[in-house]
Protein backbone atom coordinates (compact mmCIF):
# COMPACT_ATOMS: atom_id res chain seq x y z
CA UNK A 1 0.00 0.00 0.00
CA UNK A 2 1.00 3.59 -0.74
CA UNK A 3 5.18 4.28 -1.43
CA UNK A 4 7.87 2.37 0.11
CA UNK A 5 9.14 3.12 3.32
CA UNK A 6 12.51 4.58 4.43
CA UNK A 7 13.06 1.71 6.66
CA UNK A 8 12.98 -1.31 4.06
CA UNK A 9 12.96 -3.86 6.96
CA UNK A 10 9.58 -2.50 7.17
CA UNK A 11 8.53 -3.24 4.00
CA UNK A 12 9.46 -6.73 4.08
CA UNK A 13 8.10 -7.30 7.35
CA UNK A 14 4.22 -5.88 6.07
CA UNK A 15 4.92 -7.85 3.01
CA UNK A 16 5.74 -11.09 4.96
CA UNK A 17 2.45 -10.33 7.15
CA UNK A 18 0.07 -10.10 3.92
CA UNK A 19 1.86 -13.12 2.16
CA UNK A 20 1.12 -15.27 5.62
CA UNK A 21 -2.81 -13.79 5.55
CA UNK A 22 -2.83 -15.17 1.81
CA UNK A 23 -1.67 -18.65 2.65
CA UNK A 24 -3.97 -18.61 5.76
CA UNK A 25 -6.91 -18.42 3.32
CA UNK A 26 -5.88 -20.21 0.55
CA UNK A 27 -5.77 -22.77 2.91
CA UNK A 28 -8.78 -22.26 4.44
CA UNK A 29 -10.53 -22.07 1.32
CA UNK A 30 -8.92 -25.41 0.15
CA UNK A 31 -10.33 -27.10 3.62
CA UNK A 32 -13.70 -25.80 2.86
CA UNK A 33 -13.70 -26.78 -0.96
CA UNK A 34 -12.29 -30.61 -0.10
CA UNK A 35 -14.84 -30.63 2.94
CA UNK A 36 -17.22 -30.03 0.38
CA UNK A 37 -16.05 -32.79 -2.01
CA UNK A 38 -15.97 -35.46 1.17
CA UNK A 39 -19.76 -34.71 1.78
CA UNK A 40 -20.93 -35.19 -1.92
CA UNK A 41 -18.31 -38.18 -2.86
CA UNK A 42 -19.18 -39.58 0.66
CA UNK A 43 -15.47 -39.95 1.01
CA UNK A 44 -13.83 -40.39 4.18
CA UNK A 45 -10.07 -40.06 3.45
CA UNK A 46 -10.80 -36.73 1.97
CA UNK A 47 -12.00 -35.66 5.47
CA UNK A 48 -9.41 -36.95 7.20
CA UNK A 49 -7.37 -35.01 5.36
CA UNK A 50 -9.30 -31.94 5.75
CA UNK A 51 -9.44 -32.25 9.56
CA UNK A 52 -5.54 -32.89 9.50
CA UNK A 53 -4.60 -29.75 7.30
CA UNK A 54 -6.68 -27.69 10.37
CA UNK A 55 -3.49 -28.11 12.60
CA UNK A 56 -1.31 -25.59 9.63
CA UNK A 57 -3.85 -22.97 9.82
CA UNK A 58 -3.81 -22.94 13.73
CA UNK A 59 0.02 -22.45 13.26
CA UNK A 60 -0.24 -19.62 11.12
CA UNK A 61 -2.38 -17.73 13.17
CA UNK A 62 -0.02 -18.26 16.23
CA UNK A 63 2.47 -17.23 13.40
CA UNK A 64 0.85 -13.68 12.88
CA UNK A 65 -0.06 -13.30 16.13
CA UNK A 66 3.77 -13.62 17.21
CA UNK A 67 5.13 -11.41 13.71
CA UNK A 68 2.49 -8.44 14.48
CA UNK A 69 3.00 -8.23 18.61
CA UNK A 70 6.89 -7.56 17.48
CA UNK A 71 6.19 -5.34 14.51
CA UNK A 72 3.64 -3.32 17.46
CA UNK A 73 6.75 -3.20 19.54
CA UNK A 74 9.56 -2.60 16.73
CA UNK A 75 7.96 -0.22 14.53
CA UNK A 76 5.28 1.44 16.79
CA UNK A 77 3.14 1.99 13.14
CA UNK A 78 1.01 4.78 12.73
CA UNK A 79 -2.13 5.63 10.92
CA UNK A 80 -2.47 3.09 6.87
CA UNK A 81 0.56 0.59 9.13
CA UNK A 82 -1.22 0.37 12.10
CA UNK A 83 -4.82 -0.42 10.47
CA UNK A 84 -2.79 -2.85 7.73
CA UNK A 85 -1.11 -4.93 10.89
CA UNK A 86 -4.31 -4.96 13.17
CA UNK A 87 -6.31 -5.67 10.17
CA UNK A 88 -3.99 -8.84 9.78
CA UNK A 89 -4.20 -9.79 13.12
CA UNK A 90 -7.97 -9.85 12.93
CA UNK A 91 -8.43 -10.88 9.68
CA UNK A 92 -6.21 -14.40 11.07
CA UNK A 93 -8.16 -14.81 13.61
CA UNK A 94 -11.37 -14.75 10.89
CA UNK A 95 -9.63 -17.66 9.27
CA UNK A 96 -8.70 -19.63 11.65
CA UNK A 97 -12.31 -19.92 13.11
CA UNK A 98 -13.31 -20.62 9.39
CA UNK A 99 -10.71 -23.23 9.06
CA UNK A 100 -12.41 -24.48 12.29
CA UNK A 101 -16.10 -24.84 10.69
CA UNK A 102 -14.68 -26.14 7.67
CA UNK A 103 -13.10 -29.45 9.65
CA UNK A 104 -16.58 -29.85 11.43
CA UNK A 105 -18.55 -30.15 8.18
CA UNK A 106 -15.88 -32.92 7.31
CA UNK A 107 -16.10 -34.51 10.89
CA UNK A 108 -19.82 -34.61 10.23
CA UNK A 109 -19.49 -35.91 6.54
CA UNK A 110 -17.62 -38.78 8.56
CA UNK A 111 -21.31 -39.88 10.25
CA UNK A 112 -23.46 -39.11 6.99
CA UNK A 113 -21.21 -41.09 5.41
CA UNK A 114 -22.48 -44.02 7.86
CA UNK A 115 -25.80 -43.51 7.38
CA UNK A 116 -28.01 -43.63 3.87
CA UNK A 117 -27.44 -41.42 1.55
CA UNK A 118 -29.82 -37.60 1.68
CA UNK A 119 -31.19 -35.82 -0.83
CA UNK A 120 -30.71 -32.70 0.85
CA UNK A 121 -26.62 -33.12 0.01
CA UNK A 122 -27.20 -31.34 -3.32
CA UNK A 123 -28.34 -28.26 -1.41
CA UNK A 124 -25.81 -28.23 1.32
CA UNK A 125 -22.99 -28.49 -1.51
CA UNK A 126 -24.59 -25.56 -3.89
CA UNK A 127 -24.53 -23.50 -0.40
CA UNK A 128 -20.59 -24.33 0.46
CA UNK A 129 -20.05 -23.78 -3.46
CA UNK A 130 -21.58 -20.60 -3.35
CA UNK A 131 -19.34 -19.64 0.06
CA UNK A 132 -16.41 -20.88 -1.41
CA UNK A 133 -16.65 -18.14 -3.93
CA UNK A 134 -17.50 -15.47 -1.32
CA UNK A 135 -14.88 -16.30 0.54
CA UNK A 136 -12.13 -16.62 -2.66
CA UNK A 137 -13.22 -12.85 -3.68
CA UNK A 138 -12.75 -11.33 -0.23
CA UNK A 139 -9.86 -12.62 -0.03
CA UNK A 140 -8.56 -11.27 -3.70
CA UNK A 141 -10.18 -8.21 -2.30
CA UNK A 142 -7.46 -8.54 0.61
CA UNK A 143 -4.58 -9.09 -1.91
CA UNK A 144 -5.72 -6.40 -3.91
CA UNK A 145 -6.80 -3.93 -1.25
CA UNK A 146 -10.26 -3.32 -3.37
CA UNK A 147 -12.64 -2.06 -1.15
CA UNK A 148 -15.65 -2.58 -3.73
CA UNK A 149 -15.04 -5.97 -4.18
CA UNK A 150 -14.78 -6.06 -0.81
CA UNK A 151 -18.13 -4.10 -0.22
CA UNK A 152 -19.84 -6.70 -2.96
CA UNK A 153 -18.86 -9.70 -0.85
CA UNK A 154 -20.42 -7.77 1.85
CA UNK A 155 -23.47 -7.28 -0.20
CA UNK A 156 -23.65 -10.93 -1.38
CA UNK A 157 -24.05 -11.83 2.32
CA UNK A 158 -27.88 -11.69 1.73
CA UNK A 159 -27.84 -14.61 -1.41
CA UNK A 160 -26.17 -17.03 1.53
CA UNK A 161 -28.81 -16.52 4.26
CA UNK A 162 -31.49 -16.82 1.23
CA UNK A 163 -30.17 -20.07 0.22
CA UNK A 164 -29.59 -21.33 4.44
CA UNK A 165 -32.96 -20.13 5.09
CA UNK A 166 -34.58 -22.69 1.96
CA UNK A 167 -32.44 -25.46 3.04
CA UNK A 168 -33.16 -24.99 6.74
CA UNK A 169 -37.39 -25.24 5.63
CA UNK A 170 -36.64 -28.15 3.40
CA UNK A 171 -34.45 -30.19 6.27
CA UNK A 172 -37.45 -29.48 8.88
CA UNK A 173 -39.20 -30.58 5.87
CA UNK A 174 -38.04 -34.02 6.00
CA UNK A 175 -37.88 -34.38 9.68
CA UNK A 176 -41.55 -34.16 9.84
CA UNK A 177 -41.88 -36.93 7.16
CA UNK A 178 -40.02 -39.83 8.43
CA UNK A 179 -38.56 -39.36 12.43
CA UNK A 180 -35.58 -41.39 10.69
CA UNK A 181 -34.48 -39.04 9.00
CA UNK A 182 -33.98 -36.39 12.35
CA UNK A 183 -30.20 -37.47 13.06
CA UNK A 184 -29.04 -37.01 9.33
CA UNK A 185 -31.39 -34.06 8.80
CA UNK A 186 -30.12 -32.35 12.16
CA UNK A 187 -26.65 -33.06 11.04
CA UNK A 188 -27.20 -31.71 7.27
CA UNK A 189 -28.76 -28.60 9.28
CA UNK A 190 -25.73 -28.07 11.39
CA UNK A 191 -23.38 -28.03 8.32
CA UNK A 192 -26.15 -25.92 6.48
CA UNK A 193 -25.49 -23.35 9.79
CA UNK A 194 -21.15 -23.62 9.89
CA UNK A 195 -21.21 -23.19 5.70
CA UNK A 196 -23.60 -20.31 6.73
CA UNK A 197 -21.35 -19.05 9.23
CA UNK A 198 -18.54 -18.90 7.05
CA UNK A 199 -20.18 -16.57 5.17
CA UNK A 200 -20.89 -14.15 7.94
CA UNK A 201 -17.05 -14.32 8.70
CA UNK A 202 -16.25 -13.55 5.14
CA UNK A 203 -18.72 -10.93 5.18
CA UNK A 204 -16.17 -9.61 8.40
CA UNK A 205 -13.27 -9.76 6.64
CA UNK A 206 -14.95 -7.47 4.16
CA UNK A 207 -15.68 -5.09 7.02
CA UNK A 208 -11.83 -5.46 8.21
CA UNK A 209 -10.63 -4.58 4.59
CA UNK A 210 -12.77 -1.64 4.25
CA UNK A 211 -11.90 0.12 7.87
CA UNK A 212 -8.06 -1.34 6.69
CA UNK A 213 -7.96 0.73 3.40
CA UNK A 214 -10.47 3.94 4.16
CA UNK A 215 -10.02 4.17 7.81
CA UNK A 216 -13.65 4.25 8.56
CA UNK A 217 -16.20 1.32 9.38
CA UNK A 218 -18.72 0.53 6.44
CA UNK A 219 -21.52 1.41 8.02
CA UNK A 220 -24.44 1.35 5.00
CA UNK A 221 -27.39 -0.54 6.43
CA UNK A 222 -26.99 -4.32 5.39
CA UNK A 223 -30.09 -6.13 4.04
CA UNK A 224 -30.56 -9.07 6.67
CA UNK A 225 -31.79 -12.62 4.98
CA UNK A 226 -31.54 -15.02 7.97
CA UNK A 227 -34.69 -15.51 8.88
CA UNK A 228 -34.46 -19.05 10.30
CA UNK A 229 -34.35 -17.55 13.90
CA UNK A 230 -38.18 -17.35 13.84
CA UNK A 231 -39.25 -19.40 11.10
CA UNK A 232 -41.58 -22.30 12.14
CA UNK A 233 -43.49 -25.26 10.66
CA UNK A 234 -47.18 -25.74 11.01
CA UNK A 235 -47.94 -29.75 11.30
CA UNK A 236 -49.80 -30.93 8.90
CA UNK B 1 -19.65 21.38 -14.43
CA UNK B 2 -21.30 24.22 -15.11
CA UNK B 3 -20.21 27.75 -14.69
CA UNK B 4 -22.09 28.50 -11.59
CA UNK B 5 -19.32 25.99 -10.08
CA UNK B 6 -16.72 28.70 -10.30
CA UNK B 7 -18.38 31.32 -9.39
CA UNK B 8 -19.65 30.41 -6.14
CA UNK B 9 -15.86 29.82 -5.46
CA UNK B 10 -14.88 33.37 -5.63
CA UNK B 11 -12.50 34.57 -3.79
CA UNK B 12 -13.15 34.28 0.08
CA UNK B 13 -11.55 34.37 3.14
CA UNK B 14 -9.08 31.30 3.59
CA UNK B 15 -10.42 28.68 5.80
CA UNK B 16 -8.93 28.62 9.52
CA UNK B 17 -8.40 24.95 10.46
CA UNK B 18 -9.82 24.20 13.82
CA UNK B 19 -12.25 26.07 15.46
CA UNK B 20 -11.88 29.50 15.73
CA UNK B 21 -14.50 30.74 17.86
CA UNK B 22 -12.85 28.56 20.74
CA UNK B 23 -9.31 29.45 19.71
CA UNK B 24 -6.99 31.04 22.68
CA UNK B 25 -4.71 31.66 20.27
CA UNK B 26 -5.58 32.54 16.27
CA UNK B 27 -3.21 32.58 14.03
CA UNK B 28 -4.39 34.34 10.57
CA UNK B 29 -2.99 34.51 7.42
CA UNK B 30 0.68 34.42 9.03
CA UNK B 31 4.10 34.71 6.97
CA UNK B 32 7.52 34.57 8.49
CA UNK B 33 10.67 35.58 6.90
CA UNK B 34 14.35 35.14 7.69
CA UNK B 35 15.78 37.52 5.36
CA UNK B 36 14.77 37.05 2.12
CA UNK B 37 13.37 33.48 2.79
CA UNK B 38 9.89 32.94 3.48
CA UNK B 39 9.55 30.44 6.15
CA UNK B 40 6.08 30.38 6.94
CA UNK B 41 3.37 30.61 4.52
CA UNK B 42 -0.37 31.86 5.11
CA UNK B 43 -0.79 29.92 7.95
CA UNK B 44 -4.12 29.77 9.28
CA UNK B 45 -4.70 27.84 12.39
CA UNK B 46 -6.83 28.12 15.54
CA UNK B 47 -5.41 26.85 18.99
CA UNK B 48 -7.71 25.78 21.67
CA UNK B 49 -7.74 26.61 24.89
CA UNK B 50 -6.87 24.15 27.84
CA UNK B 51 -5.62 21.75 26.00
CA UNK B 52 -2.45 20.42 24.01
CA UNK B 53 -1.65 20.94 20.18
CA UNK B 54 1.39 19.31 19.10
CA UNK B 55 3.04 20.55 16.11
CA UNK B 56 4.67 17.87 13.96
CA UNK B 57 6.79 17.81 10.98
CA UNK B 58 10.62 17.22 9.47
CA UNK B 59 13.38 19.70 10.13
CA UNK B 60 13.18 23.15 8.57
CA UNK B 61 9.70 22.76 8.32
CA UNK B 62 8.68 25.73 10.35
CA UNK B 63 7.12 24.38 13.42
CA UNK B 64 9.80 26.01 16.08
CA UNK B 65 9.50 29.44 13.85
CA UNK B 66 5.88 29.66 14.60
CA UNK B 67 6.73 29.05 18.10
CA UNK B 68 8.81 32.15 17.80
CA UNK B 69 6.60 33.90 17.00
CA UNK B 70 3.80 33.60 19.16
CA UNK B 71 5.90 35.11 21.54
CA UNK B 72 7.65 37.54 19.56
CA UNK B 73 11.24 36.10 19.87
CA UNK B 74 12.09 36.74 16.23
CA UNK B 75 11.97 40.74 17.84
CA UNK B 76 15.62 39.85 18.78
CA UNK B 77 16.36 39.85 14.90
CA UNK B 78 16.45 42.71 12.80
CA UNK B 79 16.09 40.57 9.51
CA UNK B 80 13.42 38.23 10.46
CA UNK B 81 9.76 39.66 10.77
CA UNK B 82 6.28 38.37 10.32
CA UNK B 83 3.57 39.40 8.48
CA UNK B 84 0.05 38.79 9.22
CA UNK B 85 -2.67 38.22 12.80
CA UNK B 86 -1.35 35.98 15.72
CA UNK B 87 -4.21 36.91 18.00
CA UNK B 88 -4.47 35.87 21.69
CA UNK B 89 -7.76 37.04 23.64
CA UNK B 90 -8.68 39.07 20.53
CA UNK B 91 -5.51 41.11 20.63
CA UNK B 92 -3.13 41.03 17.85
CA UNK B 93 0.08 40.42 19.48
CA UNK B 94 2.23 41.02 16.51
CA UNK B 95 1.16 44.64 16.88
CA UNK B 96 4.13 47.15 16.98
CA UNK B 97 2.40 49.00 19.82
CA UNK B 98 2.58 45.26 21.76
CA UNK B 99 4.02 45.46 25.61
CA UNK B 100 7.02 42.75 24.91
CA UNK B 101 7.34 41.57 28.30
CA UNK B 102 3.88 42.01 29.23
CA UNK B 103 3.24 39.19 26.61
CA UNK B 104 6.31 37.13 27.54
CA UNK B 105 5.05 37.33 31.16
CA UNK B 106 1.37 35.66 29.23
CA UNK B 107 3.27 33.63 26.90
CA UNK B 108 5.83 31.05 28.71
CA UNK B 109 8.73 28.62 26.68
CA UNK B 110 10.28 26.25 27.48
CA UNK B 111 13.53 24.87 25.31
CA UNK B 112 14.88 21.49 23.95
CA UNK B 113 17.98 21.79 26.25
CA UNK B 114 17.46 22.69 29.73
CA UNK B 115 18.49 26.17 30.75
CA UNK B 116 18.75 26.62 34.18
CA UNK B 117 20.31 30.02 35.31
CA UNK B 118 23.23 29.81 37.25
CA UNK B 119 21.76 30.64 41.19
CA UNK B 120 20.29 28.34 43.47
CA UNK B 121 16.86 26.12 42.51
CA UNK B 122 14.84 28.63 44.83
CA UNK B 123 16.04 32.00 42.66
CA UNK B 124 15.64 30.31 39.50
CA UNK B 125 11.51 30.14 40.35
CA UNK B 126 11.40 33.61 41.73
CA UNK B 127 13.66 35.12 39.66
CA UNK B 128 10.51 35.63 37.20
CA UNK B 129 7.95 36.04 39.63
CA UNK B 130 10.21 39.19 41.34
CA UNK B 131 10.77 40.60 37.86
CA UNK B 132 6.55 41.32 37.50
CA UNK B 133 5.09 41.62 40.65
CA UNK B 134 5.99 43.38 44.48
CA UNK B 135 5.38 40.31 47.22
CA UNK B 136 6.51 39.37 50.53
CA UNK B 137 9.65 36.87 51.01
CA UNK B 138 6.91 34.53 52.65
CA UNK B 139 4.47 34.54 50.17
CA UNK B 140 7.30 34.61 47.57
CA UNK B 141 8.37 31.00 48.79
CA UNK B 142 5.13 29.79 48.97
CA UNK B 143 4.80 30.59 45.52
CA UNK B 144 8.19 28.63 44.22
CA UNK B 145 6.59 26.06 46.53
CA UNK B 146 3.59 26.03 44.30
CA UNK B 147 5.22 26.02 40.98
CA UNK B 148 7.83 23.59 42.15
CA UNK B 149 5.06 20.94 43.00
CA UNK B 150 3.10 21.95 39.79
CA UNK B 151 6.11 20.54 37.88
CA UNK B 152 6.28 17.62 39.53
CA UNK B 153 9.55 18.46 41.21
CA UNK B 154 8.94 19.73 44.87
CA UNK B 155 9.65 16.45 46.72
CA UNK B 156 12.89 15.70 45.05
CA UNK B 157 14.26 19.47 45.53
CA UNK B 158 12.79 20.90 49.10
CA UNK B 159 16.02 19.77 50.80
CA UNK B 160 18.45 21.85 48.75
CA UNK B 161 16.49 24.74 47.20
CA UNK B 162 19.89 26.64 48.57
CA UNK B 163 21.50 24.25 45.84
CA UNK B 164 22.71 25.08 41.99
CA UNK B 165 19.70 24.59 39.45
CA UNK B 166 22.32 23.52 37.75
CA UNK B 167 23.32 20.60 39.77
CA UNK B 168 20.13 18.95 39.07
CA UNK B 169 19.94 16.01 36.87
CA UNK B 170 18.40 16.77 33.14
CA UNK B 171 14.83 15.65 33.52
CA UNK B 172 15.04 17.58 36.84
CA UNK B 173 16.15 20.62 35.00
CA UNK B 174 13.62 20.35 32.57
CA UNK B 175 11.23 20.29 35.01
CA UNK B 176 12.90 23.28 36.88
CA UNK B 177 12.52 25.29 33.61
CA UNK B 178 8.81 24.38 33.77
CA UNK B 179 8.27 25.37 37.21
CA UNK B 180 10.02 28.74 36.35
CA UNK B 181 7.64 29.21 33.55
CA UNK B 182 4.13 28.17 35.17
CA UNK B 183 5.75 30.30 38.47
CA UNK B 184 4.71 33.84 36.85
CA UNK B 185 0.77 32.40 35.71
CA UNK B 186 1.22 32.48 32.27
CA UNK B 187 -1.65 31.51 29.93
CA UNK B 188 -0.12 29.98 27.22
CA UNK B 189 3.06 27.68 27.57
CA UNK B 190 5.30 26.98 24.26
CA UNK B 191 7.37 23.72 24.50
CA UNK B 192 9.77 23.57 21.84
CA UNK B 193 11.34 19.40 21.90
CA UNK B 194 10.83 19.57 25.70
CA UNK B 195 12.18 15.53 26.34
CA UNK B 196 14.83 15.60 23.56
CA UNK B 197 17.71 15.78 25.74
CA UNK B 198 15.93 13.09 28.17
CA UNK B 199 16.03 9.85 29.27
CA UNK B 200 12.66 7.78 28.89
CA UNK B 201 12.16 8.14 32.42
CA UNK B 202 12.02 11.99 32.85
CA UNK B 203 10.47 11.92 29.49
CA UNK B 204 7.65 10.34 31.02
CA UNK B 205 7.71 12.28 33.90
CA UNK B 206 7.31 15.36 31.76
CA UNK B 207 4.74 13.97 29.21
CA UNK B 208 2.70 13.36 32.81
CA UNK B 209 3.27 16.93 34.03
CA UNK B 210 2.16 18.10 30.74
CA UNK B 211 -1.41 16.63 31.34
CA UNK B 212 -1.39 17.51 34.36
CA UNK B 213 -0.72 21.58 33.44
CA UNK B 214 -3.38 21.11 30.43
CA UNK B 215 -5.96 22.08 33.03
CA UNK B 216 -4.70 25.32 34.21
CA UNK B 217 -2.89 26.40 30.67
CA UNK B 218 -2.92 26.20 27.08
CA UNK B 219 0.22 24.45 25.74
CA UNK B 220 1.50 24.04 22.31
CA UNK B 221 4.59 21.84 21.93
CA UNK B 222 7.24 21.04 18.94
CA UNK B 223 8.06 17.39 18.95
CA UNK B 224 10.08 15.54 16.72
CA UNK B 225 8.65 11.94 18.47
CA UNK B 226 5.48 11.05 16.81
CA UNK B 227 4.43 9.13 19.57
CA UNK B 228 5.41 11.60 21.97
CA UNK B 229 2.33 13.90 20.12
CA UNK B 230 0.12 11.34 20.18
CA UNK B 231 0.54 10.68 23.57
CA UNK B 232 0.41 14.22 25.09
CA UNK B 233 -1.84 16.13 22.66
CA UNK B 234 -5.62 16.70 21.78
CA UNK B 235 -4.85 18.37 18.66
CA UNK B 236 -2.02 17.71 16.51
CA UNK B 237 -0.38 20.52 13.16
CA UNK B 238 1.17 19.00 10.58
CA UNK B 239 3.75 21.39 8.94
CA UNK B 240 5.69 20.97 5.86
CA UNK B 241 7.79 23.11 3.62
CA UNK B 242 6.56 26.43 5.54
CA UNK B 243 2.81 25.45 5.25
CA UNK B 244 0.17 23.92 7.64
CA UNK B 245 -0.82 20.62 5.69
CA UNK B 246 -3.16 19.24 8.05
CA UNK B 247 -4.29 20.34 11.43
CA UNK B 248 -7.18 18.09 13.64
CA UNK B 249 -7.67 16.07 16.68
CA UNK B 250 -5.17 13.82 17.25
CA UNK B 251 -6.81 10.55 17.33
CA UNK B 252 -7.88 11.35 13.43
CA UNK B 253 -4.52 12.61 12.84
CA UNK B 254 -2.06 9.32 13.85
CA UNK B 255 -5.05 6.39 12.83
CA UNK B 256 -6.73 8.24 9.61
CA UNK B 257 -5.06 11.53 8.13
CA UNK B 258 -6.43 13.15 5.39
CA UNK B 259 -3.53 14.20 3.68
CA UNK B 260 -1.63 11.97 1.85
CA UNK B 261 1.39 13.87 2.71
CA UNK B 262 0.54 14.10 6.26
CA UNK B 263 0.27 9.89 6.03
CA UNK B 264 3.56 9.54 4.00
CA UNK B 265 5.46 11.48 7.18
CA UNK B 266 3.62 9.69 9.95
CA UNK B 267 4.60 6.69 8.85
CA UNK B 268 7.64 7.12 7.76
CA UNK B 269 7.45 7.29 4.29
CA UNK B 270 9.46 10.77 3.33
CA UNK B 271 11.41 10.78 0.97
Amino acid sequence: MASEHLVKSFDQELEKLNAWIGQMGGLAEAQLSDALDAIAQRDASIAERVIASDAQIDKLERDVAHHVIRMLALRQPMAVDLRAIVAALKISGVIERIGDYAANLAKRSLVLGQMPAMRSIGGIERLGRLVVGVLKDVLDAFGQNDVAKARQVWLRDQEVDDMYTSLFRELLTYMMEDPRNITPCTHLLFMAKNIERIGDHATNIAEIIHFKVQGVELTEQRPKGDTTTSAKMEAR
Amino acid sequence: MSLNANIETAPQAPAIAGAPEQAKILVRDLDFFYGESRALKSINVAFPGQLVTAIIGPSGCGKSTLLRVINRMYDLYPDQRAAGEVIIDGRNILDPAMDINLLRWRVGMVFQKPTPFPMTIHDNIAFGIRLHERISGSELNDRVEQALRQAALWDEVKDKLKKSGQSLSGGQQQRLCIARAIAVNPEIILMDEPCSALDPIATAKIEELIDELRANFTIVIVTHNMQQAARVSQHTAFFHLGELVEFGETDQIFTNPREKRTQAYITGRFG
